[in-house]
């Protein structure tokens, strides 16, 4: 199910362009901002969850997830070079998969990773809110690089439709309907994060049960429609 | 040796048919598959190459079907037209990856550079290559598994003379190897330098099909069309008559010209200026008007 060629392939071209700059930019600023507002408010709860709930999980996360998902496939679509993958005897889920844990290991990387250190800067992990949100990273992680992934097979557009659900569903949405916040990836990690750490402050609008469930779906879905896409991905001429 | 069968295949986009009804069958050693732009040969070769479904009809490889069968790429080596290609990766990654993707290594893939004489730059970046250079690493990794069929889309744009005679040498052997190669090509001189099978394409449908001198002798067997102003049309237009090179002249009083079917192309070309010159006439136009591939070709659709 696991090709490293492919895996080698597709890391090379996620961290070799100036998608490396864009997945960097966002967990430095995360930590700059951490580190004046601690110099300036000192070690606050209120603030870390603040930061960290609005900045880190609900903007940094998706984008990093968009950059990384789509970014691992999308590019060799458009420019056709996915043609190298294709015309050989490796099963197009493979390929899918694959690049399925790559986007899900840059995306954890660069978002989980910076998510901790700044919860150590903001409060020194008070009230488990460095850990919590850290979880809630990794799992939003896995969910947003398969749906992002999906997106970068389907369309040519994917980061654009991309950054339009990061940014105007889950955090523009997400804050101010209700209804939104079930069918949020957000709220899925949020709910997962609270039961790991007991954080009083890291809360859900979703049960466990309700979250774990469509994490699992929209993940296993989404990479088995891709991986189904893929199989018959036309590659039109230039006529 | 594999054959590479295509039965009654059509494509369509929307409204738009790309191929219509071509059947054909390409079987060891070198065919051109030739064909103005925009004729269907990409389509045709993605189709061949099961980057397409057709919409109507079967592409099959020794009987397997070639669309949604990923084994059936043990068999095939593909060179894409598009430029874009990993440009990352330095020459020798690229072609060792090729390589791992069909299960097999360095090796492999040392052997395939070798075979297109590019060791001498596999180790810079891809992005650094030349057009020909390209080309030859995009050849290297379709060879890296010893395909038994080989498919090229337009292998020779943006060549130079000397890229393109080693690339022509490099597929006439993998043809004398029997193996099956395929090449698309909008350029008749190409084609004629290398294949002695061809197969044409004109507006989606399979215009002709065989050997290349045949072929050829029935386009030039058809008259040369010529548009012409000269300072006395009419006494040109009788002069010209009188000699058997000439089938045909009409006076175009809309254009001010004369259109002339010529049956010797030869001898033809050598009565206008000298009759121009016998009888005090100025020429001001001499184009020819049937010469483009489009106009030969739609001489074989008629044909």
């Amino acid at each position: 199910m696991y090709d490293p060629t492919v895996a080698r392939l597709t890391y090379r071209g996620l961290l070799g362009r100036r998608r490396a700059l864009v997945l960097g930019a966002l967990p430095v600023l995360l930590i700059v901002i951490s580190a004046v507002v601690r110099a300036l408010t000192g070690a606050d709860d209120q603030v870390a969850h603040d930061v960290l709930g609005g900045f880190a999980l609900a903007t940094m996360v998706p984008i990093i997830g968009v950059i990384a998902g789509t970014g691992a496939i999308g590019p060799e679509i458009d420019d056709g070079s996915v043609v190298y993958l294709l015309a050989k005897p490796v099963k197009r889920p493979t390929i899918i998969f694959t690049k399925l844990i790559v986007a899900i290991a840059v995306t954890m990387a660069f978002s989980a990773l910076p998510t901790f250190v700044a919860g150590m800067i903001l409060n020194g992990n008070g009230q488990q809110i460095a850990v919590a949100y850290t979880v809630a990273a990794l799992v939003a992680s896995i969910a947003y690089a398969a749906l992002f992934l999906l997106l970068g097979t389907v369309s040519r557009h994917a980061v654009v439709f991309g950054l339009v659900y990061a940014l105007v569903w889950e955090a523009l949405f997400g804050s101010l309907v209700s209804g939104a916040r079930t069918l949020s990836v957000q709220q899925w990690a949020l709910a997962v994060a609270h039961k790991v750490s007991d954080s009083s402050l890291v809360t859900s609008d979703v049960k466990l049960p309700t979250a774990t469930v469509l994490l699992v779906v929209v993940t296993v879905a989404a990479t088995w429609y891709a991986g189904r896409k893929l199989r018959t991905l036309t590659l039109a001429g230039e006529e | 040796m594999s054959t590479l069968s295509i039965d009654h295949v059509s494509r369509w986009f929307g409204n738009v048919v790309a191929v219509n009804d071509v059947t054909m069958t390409i079987g060891p050693g070198v065919t051109g598959l030739l064909g103005p732009n925009g004729a269907g040969k990409s389509t045709l070769i993605n189709m061949m190459g099961g980057f397409l479904a057709p919409s109507t009809g079967t592409v099959t490889l020794d009987g397997q079907p070639v669309w949604r069968n990923e084994q059936i790429y043990k068999q095939i080596g593909i060179v894409p037209e598009r430029e874009a290609m990993y440009d990352f990766l330095t020459g020798r990654e690229f072609v060792v990856a090729n390589a791992e993707l069909h299960g097999l290594g360095a090796k492999a893939a040392a052997r395939a550079l070798a075979t297109v004489e590019m060791e001498y730059a596999q180790d810079r970046k891809i992005s650094t290559y030349s057009k020909g250079m390209r080309q030859r690493v995009k050849m290297a990794s379709a060879l890296v598994h010893d395909p038994s069929l080989l498919l090229l889309d337009e292998p020779f744009n943006g060549m130079d003379p000397r890229q393109r005679m080693q690339l022509m040498d490099l597929l006439r052997r993998m043809g004398a190897e029997g193996r099956t190669v395929l090449f698309s090509s909008h350029i008749l001189e190409e084609v004629e330098q290398l294949a002695s099978h061809i197969e044409v394409i004109v507006a989606g449908r399979h215009a002709a099909s065989g050997d290349f001198r045949r072929i050829r002798r029935l386009m030039t067997d058809r008259p040369h069309r010529y548009l012409v102003r000269s300072s006395d049309d009419r006494t040109l237009a009788a002069a010209l008559i009188a000699d058997p090179s000439t089938a045909g002249i009409e006076v175009d009083l809309a254009e001010g010209a004369l259109r002339i079917q010529a049956v010797d192309f030869g001898r033809f070309t050598a009565l206008l200026p000298k009759v121009a010159r016998e009888h005090g006439i100025r020429l001001l136009t001499v184009s020819p008007s049937d010469e483009s591939l489009e106009s030969v070709f739609s001489y074989l659709v008629a044909a």
